[in-house]
């Protein structure tokens, strides 16, 4: 590029001429006459004319300042500039690196030294300030220690203008350089007996900002904050004094008490409401002890509640924020205009008092505050409304719904909060029902009910932001289908033709719950049936008969004596269970031809099924053939498995769970699943014949630590006897037969009056404890799953970890000087890194980091989101789903996808069965579709 | 500590970015952006505070006021008093009224370094240091005094002198190089017609050289 011409300095743009240029330019055409603009300068301010030089630089950071625009690139110009002998020509210099240095990566910051310190020593008082203003903007390690002794020097200038401005200069080189409070502390303090407001209040709003991070090493100064505090009559001192106190007084209660007086007396006489409302934070937040001051404080507040000022309004109700944590009467005294504030036109009061109103939630009164709240929110603006609802959610459900006492209302009441036009809070209110369906087993009948409500109302379909609860509703009518008063009314409303209107995934919860439902009712009619001496022998003596059947038989019969379940039974007749197959038949067939995989594989998976049942009911009509009668049974032993699965109860999963699972040697998570296409190529694959074709698999599954057992079985195993072989061999793997029955006799009824103490994770403890305990084989090695609890606020100290540390350097310089050496010592024993957090983290992250690679290497959750929790929900619900998607489709299809599922499904049971916890919700998958695949393969040929 | 001071018009258009920690250009212009959308949110009459922990971190506030047409913004932490921040806020107004008489938006866009000097007076490092509009008024023009004498002259007034001085001097160079005048004013018009043709003043220029150009071609 040419150097500047002459024309260039003479016809040079001035600023105001740009910003002219800028205004007039047609919109759209900004950023090319900005681009145009740089070019200029980039060509002026290489000019060694002082003034075409500063009028570039002038251009050039109006641009970068509004504009946006980068102007790294001309720092050394900047700097270039600051040593010219006009002030003006400086002041353009220095403001140009004030705003647009990075004082970490701008290199050419440590040229500026030299001529900070000319300016800094300068007797042109313009030319001191400019330099002050500009070092406390850019200041940096190196700029702070090779200016502290200038800085030294101006903190007893005789001009009262330098001198607070290098007060506030010294809290950034204080920052960057502790060193430097050796140096210049002594001087700082001196300062605070000036009788001159602008440096008093320079030092004053310095100490703030120092003891805001770490208080107690001021506490030596204690004297002369007093003496001001009482003195000084200015406002803004005054304030910031009281942010002193604020920090001070808890660490030293004499202090406290000296203060109080004062003031109580500031907050009666002054006017200023800046002031008072100074005072009255103070008092709430660190005199909290002195109750005659509360008391003045709290009448204090409801003076700036009534205002009509919407500010003092809005700084009131925080105020008694600040009181709630401790004293919820004061609150509970202003009740009146906190619920007054609710309706405000304001946003930010009404979110105030809403959050000022849960915080006077407890046991006793939840049931009305949250009636209250709700008709408000059916007349507030959609905005209000979901944070209402979003507040009332997290209230009710903090600490594992520590204030909910009955559950049967709070599921009537979230049911209600679904149906609120404008919520928009689906989701949260889909864990809840979910949640407490898992957690709170008394509560589960009422769930059902309310469940029912949902899925039953066709109108709701239409409304996207239901899904997520119908989902929710689909789910637990499907789960707790037991519990039901007409199942094959849920069946209808699971299946209504409206549902088309859902998106995938929550239709396929549809489908998954309608084939629960199925399940329920088949196996219940197999129960009436068996009772005609239909059941077959060979079951009775099965290995299979687990305690769990035990209980449900004796649920069932115990259920068959109320009258809801009898009903259900007394309409089981065959015809009905047809004509319920048909409805299912009928409904998920169209399905099958879907185009959204989960819904596809779903639907085929509940056809397949009534393809396995259908000849059995219909069998009972017209049974001839000896053979038929033996496929029945087959069938009927399938349907008693599946359904015996699916009855286990779901429980709530820790999220430390992952983490104590160790990963089997051999299982490698972060490889490809594509190489195992080559090392199971070696694998024989015996194909067509039934069940050859998947023993080895499973043999090799089981042994996937120890040597391949490489011998072929018999082709004629029974499914249920394979499984009972799977399930001696890793009995650990699966719940301790009898621990169903111990647990649910043990759940303390929600009812109960004097239950008051059911807190959910004790609840929880015990459920884990005893699962635990009464296994056959309690495993030294596998420590007891965390109750669901997850730890969160560890994580959240490790990050001020740092800022701590660099006051903890300035606090100790400043005990160095305060009070000699000995302190130092003391303080810097304080400061060890807290090296059991890291810990702690690490580990969290190291859960995350095995789920996302193990959804990784299954590519089944998308990488972004992070969180553990969901990211665990998520994922145990996916497998599941694929591994019937991956079943189904080896059943549905024919054998030439069967070799590429069987790769994945292998890595599937690898990690299944490894895995305890996911174990004891997904066996229930894996069964049910091992099963259905064998005796569909069975059937097949 | 105030942590910073915008002011922006009524479209969201930034007339003043002051941050007293370093922000990349681009996040102060995203920072803005993000404001603006709370601001025009907000009904008139309603408190002036707003939580920004979304935009600045835990503790940070924000409380703006409306002049006219513009949003004076403040960006400030737990050190500070809500109250007295709306009372500097008043100050910083107050101090701009006395040094431009009346003030409007207009002043502000042009006097970019000049409100900054102003900011510069009240708060610094974050610390605010003076609160008497008065104070801050006599200091800020005992630093501009200079400042305006080494004020260069506008460009249209610079365009007009050389227009005159040439159509002068063109009297008698003229009989001496009628072809060097004829290429001199040449470049200058087309210099000029690349780089200042959005000026309304350079109109004299350019009817000048018009005039100089049909004298003698």
């Amino acid at each position: 590029m040419t150097g500047p011409s002459l024309m260039d300095s003479l016809f040079q743009r001035s600023i105001d001429d740009l910003i002219k240029a800028l205004r007039l330019s047609p919109p759209g055409t900004e950023t090319a006459f900005v681009a145009k603009a740089i070019d200029e300068i980039r060509r002026e301010i290489k000019s060694t004319d002082p003034h075409t030089k500063a009028a570039a630089l002038q251009k050039l950071t109006y641009l970068h300042s509004l504009h946006g625009l980068d102007m790294s690139w001309a720092a050394f110009h900047s700097v270039e500039l600051s040593s010219s002998s006009a002030h003006s020509h400086k002041r353009t210099a220095y403001l140009s690196a004030a705003l647009a240095f990075n004082p970490a990566t701008t290199d050419v910051l440590l040229l500026l030294t030299h001529q900070l310190r000319k300016d800094l020593s300068s007797p042109n008082v313009h030319d001191v300030s400019l330099a002050l203003s500009t070092l406390s903007s850019i200041c940096n390690t190196d700029l702070a220690r090779d200016l502290t002794p200038e800085l030294f020097t101006l903190l007893i200038s005789s001009k009262v203008t330098v001198r607070k401005k290098a007060i506030a200069t010294v809290l950034r080189v204080f920052e960057c350089y502790p060193d430097a409070v050796r140096v210049c502390f002594k001087r700082v303090v001196e300062n605070l007996e000036n009788s001159d407001l602008g440096i008093l209040s320079a030092v004053v709003g310095l100490f703030c900002e120092l003891t805001e991070n770490e208080p107690r090493s001021y506490l030596p100064l204690a004297p002369e904050f007093y003496k001001i505090l009482v003195d000084c009559k200015n406002n803004w001192v005054l304030i910031k004094v009281l942010k002193i106190f604020t920090k001070l007084a808890p660490l030293e209660p004499r202090l406290g008490k000296r203060v109080v007086e004062p003031i109580c007396e500031i907050m009666k006489t002054m006017g200023a409401k800046s002031l008072v409302f100074e005072c009255v934070r103070t008092i709430l937040t660190s005199l909290s002890e002195h109750d005659s001051a509360v008391k003045l404080a709290v009448s204090k507040v409801r003076e700036f509640l009534s205002e009509d000022d919407p500010n003092l309004k809005y700084l009131g109700l925080q105020a008694l924020a600040i009181v709630a944590k401790k004293d919820i009467l004061a609150v509970v005294e202003n009740k009146d205009l906190v619920v007054k504030a609710l309706s405000d036109s304001d946003l930010n009061i009404r979110l105030e008092a809403l959050r000022l109103v849960m915080c006077m939630v407890s046991e006793d009164n939840v049931m009305e505050i949250c009636r209250i709240l709700i008709s408000h929110a059916l007349k507030s603006d959609p905005e209000f409304c979901n944070e209402i609802l979003g507040f009332i959610l997290l209230t009710c459900g903090r600490n594992y719904y520590e204030v909910i006492f009955y559950f049967d209302w709070y599921v009537l009441f979230l049911g209600e909060m679904a149906r609120v036009p404008h919520c928009q809070k689906g989701d949260e209110i889909a864990t809840q029902l979910i949640d407490i369906g898992m957690r709170v087993k008394d509560a589960r009948s009422q769930l059902v009910h309310v469940a029912r409500e949902l899925v039953i109302d066709p109108a709701l379909l239409g409304n996207p932001f239901m899904h997520a609860v119908l989902s929710a509703a689909a789910w637990v009518s499907g789960e707790y289908i037991k519990l039901s008063r007409n199942p094959f009314e849920i069946m209808e409303a699971l299946l209504q033709p409206r549902t088309s209107l859902l998106s995938p995934s929550v239709r396929a919860i549809y489908i998954h719950s309608a084939f629960k439902v199925l399940m329920f009712c088949v196996h219940s009619y197999l129960k009436l049936n068996g009772e005609e001496s239909l059941i077959p022998s060979t079951l009775t003596d099965s290995e299979l008969v687990s305690d769990v059947e035990v209980d449900d038989h004796n649920m069932i019969a115990t259920n068959g004596q109320a009258p809801s379940a009898s009903s259900v039974t007394h309409h089981l007749t065959q015809e009905s269970l047809l004509a319920l197959v048909n409805l299912v038949e009928i409904n998920l067939g169209p399905l099958a031809g879907s185009n959204e995989v989960e819904v596809l594989e779903r639907s085929t998976n509940v056809l397949g099924l009534i393809k396995l049942i259908k000849p059995m009911i219909l069998g009972s009509l017209n049974d001839s053939e000896g053979d038929q009668t033996n496929r029945e049974l087959k069938a009927s032993e399938t349907v008693k498995l599946i359904f015996d699965s699916c009855s286990e109860d779901l429980g709530p999963v820790s999220v430390n769970a992952q983490e104590k699972v160790p990963i089997p040697n051999g299982l490698v998570l972060k490889e490809n699943l594509d190489d195992l296409e080559e090392i199971c190529g070696d694998i024989k694959l015996p194909v067509l014949t039934s069940f050859s074709l998947v023993r080895p698999q499973f043999a090799e599954v089981s042994n996937s630590a120890e040597c391949q057992d490489k011998e072929e079985s018999e082709l004629s195993t029974e499914s249920t006897s394979l499984l009972a072989e799977h399930r001696k061999r890793h009995g650990l793997y699966y719940l301790s037969p009898g621990n169903a029955v111990t647990v649910s006799n043990d759940y303390p009824p929600a009812h109960d009056p004097y239950g008051k103490a059911i807190v959910e994770d004790e609840d929880l403890a015990k459920l884990t404890e005893k699962s635990l305990v009464t296994g056959k084989k309690p495993i030294q090695s596998k420590p007891r799953p965390v109750v669901v609890k997850f730890d969160d606020g560890e994580v959240t100290n490790v990050v001020t970890n740092r800022t701590r540390i660099k006051a903890d350097l300035i606090s100790d310089a400043v005990n160095e000087v305060l009070l000699g050496d000995e302190a130092t010592t003391s303080s810097s024993s304080r400061r060890k890194p807290p090296k059991s957090r890291r810990v702690t983290e690490d580990s969290n992250i190291s859960i995350v980091k095995l789920v996302w690679e193990v959804a990784n290497t299954m590519g089944m959750v998308k990488r972004g989101d992070v969180e553990p929790q969901a990211r665990i929900k998520n994922m145990i619900a996916k497998t599941s789903i694929k591994v019937i998607v991956g079943c189904m489709v080896s059943t549905g299809r024919g054998t030439g996808r069967i070799k590429q599922w069987k790769l994945k499904h292998q890595s599937f049971l690898i990690f299944f069965y490894s895995n305890a916890f996911l174990t004891k919700i997904l066996r229930s998958v894996v069964v049910i579709n091992i099963l259905v695949f064998f005796s569909h393969w069975n059937w097949l040929c | 500590m105030i942590r910073g001071v915008i002011i922006m018009n009524d479209q969201g258009k930034p007339r003043l970015i002051k941050f007293y920690e370093f922000q990349p250009p681009e996040k102060q212009q995203e920072l803005v952006r993000s404001i603006y959308r709370v601001l025009c949110s907000r009904a008139e009459n309603v408190s002036n505070f707003i939580k920004a922990d979304s935009l600045f971190g835990p503790d940070v506030r924000l409380v703006y006021k409306t002049f006219a047409t513009l949003y004076f913004v403040f960006i400030f932490d737990k050190s500070e008093n809500e109250l007295a921040v709306i009372d500097l806020m008043q100050v910083f107004v107050e101090t701009l009224n006395k040094c431009f008489r009346e003030v409007c938006e207009l002043d502000i866009v042009f006097n970019f370094y000049k409100v900054h000097t102003i900011l510069d007076e009240i708060i610094m490092g974050g610390q605010v240091l003076e609160t008497s509009s008065e104070e801050v008024a006599s200091a800020v023009d005992a630093i501009s005094r200079p400042l305006s004498l080494s004020l260069s002259l506008p460009l249209s007034l610079r365009v007009c002198v050389c227009a005159r001085a040439l159509v002068s001097s063109c009297e008698w160079v003229l009989r001496c190089n009628r072809h060097l005048l004829l290429q001199l004013s040449l470049r200058v018009l087309e210099h000029g017609a690349q780089k200042y043709l959005w000026l309304n003043s350079t109109e004299c220029f350019f009817s000048s050289l018009y005039f100089l150009l049909f004298r003698f071609v």
